[in-house]
């Protein structure tokens, strides 16, 4: 079963799956954007693909280039679940 | 008359250490990087070299070429500065399978869990190419850039290419070599399933008692330039890329010519290449697999292009020392015949203690032993064959 699409929820799941992709917990901010923390393309595919598995929601490729910030990605997810 | 070629720079990563030197210097002990029947690369911590992310984006194949690589560049002069301009320098690494690790652990997420669990890094880190692509990027090199694939000598292949490369004008100066981590599950049973393994787990290269070739992981990369323009930048060359051959067996896809016709005419053409004749040959650096087939075609094969000379010339095998490293193994060997000619040492086959009837060369047994050769030119050839019938012979001169 998918787990229950909170913000609060979703934040932590886009954090714990950047922090494995290179950059320091402390520098994933809500504010921080995927340019300035070295996440790209395929980086964000993997994000995809994790949040898909958590919650079902599924990011195809337009929704993902129009996210700029950690917040836009958990704000995407958070509005596709409702 | 070709280019001359110079290398510059030289980097290993293998069972023996990570480090070129560690390799020569090791196996000249006479030390072996193999346990268990295999040669594993333990001293090899990725995260001493690489980030996070680095390590994440790379099989360990890559990993392997990125850090000799970064070894070579050092010892080059380039790390700060590259001396051409960017679109003048390329990469070209050999692999054997590329990487196989990425891609068993892509089946397995697969089958266990479906389509979409499989990583979408698949691709990016399991094809051949990853290597040279990588360094590419890593040193913003602009040249052309591709990987070579030809089995067990992928890594002399590999070489030979960005040779002319250079001297065909292409290019003034390359990352070249050959990496390989194929230390997997479905390698190991594969390889084991070819009988090609030893059953006994030790290598004993051109010994009697020899059943078969024990694996090894790691890279060997050079940084190759243009003579003229080495020169003219002010590098102090360690070696110069004399001459490379290339032939085909056309025979069998695994077994070699037992008339040894294809390597002869592999070693004649680097020899032809390099403008020299048997008598200049100091040391050789063998394929010497340990395997029964290997051992005995390439004796043949050397004695074939050589003539009454082959006897006379010290002939090592780096296999027992860190196993066979596949598509790396010519160009870590290429690397250790460079040290080996520039300190006139010929390191020992380990593990060679009963002779078989009629191979009957200078397989340097028990220790390293000094080449006298009374102020001659330190001329070596370093010879790979690969599954397929592929023979690359590199000639290799010590400046």
């Amino acid at each position: 079963m998918p787990t229950a699409v909170t913000p609060e929820a979703v934040e932590k799941t886009v954090k714990d799956a950047l922090v494995q992709f290179g950059p320091e917990a402390d520098q994933i901010t809500r504010d921080a954007t995927f340019e300035d923390l070295d996440i790209d393309s395929l980086d964000l595919a993997e994000l995809s693909q994790i949040i898909e598995d958590e919650y079902g929601v599924q990011l195809k490729g337009d929704d993902v280039a129009k996210i700029k910030t950690v917040g836009d990605a958990v704000d995407l997810v958070v509005s596709r679940a409702a | 008359m070709n280019r001359e070629v110079v290398v510059t720079g030289i980097g290993a990563v293998t069972p023996l250490g990570v480090g070129a030197r560690a390799l020569h210097e090791r196996w000249c002990a006479g030390r072996t990087g193999i346990s268990d029947g295999e040669g594993v690369a333990t001293e090899f911590e990725p995260s001493d070299h690489l980030s996070v992310k680095e390590i994440r984006r790379a099989d360990r194949f890559t990993q392997f070429a990125i850090v000799a690589g970064d070894e070579a560049r050092r010892e080059a002069g380039w790390e700060d500065d590259l001396p051409y301009a960017p679109e003048r320098v390329g990469v070209v690494i050999g692999t054997g399978i590329g990487g196989i690790g990425t891609l068993e652990y892509g089946k397995e997420q697969l089958i266990e869990f479906g389509p979409k669990k499989v990583p979408p890094l698949s691709v990016p880190l399991m094809m051949s190419n990853a290597a040279p692509a990588a360094l590419a990027m890593r040193y913003k090199l602009h040249g052309p850039s591709h990987g070579v694939v030809s089995a067990c000598s992928a890594g002399a292949d590999g070489i030979g290419t960005a040779v002319r490369l250079i001297q065909a004008g292409d290019a003034d100066a390359m990352v070249t070599g050959g990496s390989e981590a194929a230390l997997t599950a479905l390698s190991r049973a594969a390889f084991a399933a070819l009988d090609a393994l030893s059953d006994t787990g030790v290598s004993r290269p051109f010994d009697l008692r020899r059943d078969g070739f024990v694996m090894g992981e790691g890279a060997g990369v050079l940084i190759i330039e243009d003579g003229e323009k080495a020169r003219a930048r002010g590098a102090k060359p360690l070696a110069r890329i004399r001459g490379y051959g290339a032939s085909s067996d056309a025979f069998h896809i695994t077994a070699p010519d037992k008339t040894g016709v294809g390597p002869a005419n592999a070693i004649l053409r680097a020899l032809e290449d390099a403008g020299l004749t048997p008598e200049d040959i100091v040391y050789i650096n063998a394929h010497g697999t340990s395997t029964p087939l290997n051992d005995r075609a390439e004796t043949i094969a050397i004695k074939r292009a050589l003539g009454d000379r082959a006897k006379q010339i010290p002939v090592s095998s780096t296999k027992s020392a860190i196993g066979h490293l596949l598509g790396a193994a010519g160009a870590v060997e290429a690397v250790a015949t460079i040290l080996s000619l520039r300190d006139r040492i010929a390191p020992p086959t380990l593990g060679y203690e009963e002779p078989e009837e009629d191979l009957d060369l200078d397989y340097v047994p028990g220790q390293a032993r000094r080449l006298d050769i009374d102020g001659a030119p330190a001329v070596g050839l370093s010879n790979s064959f690969g599954f397929g019938g592929h023979n690359a012979v590199l000639c290799l001169e010590a400046t």
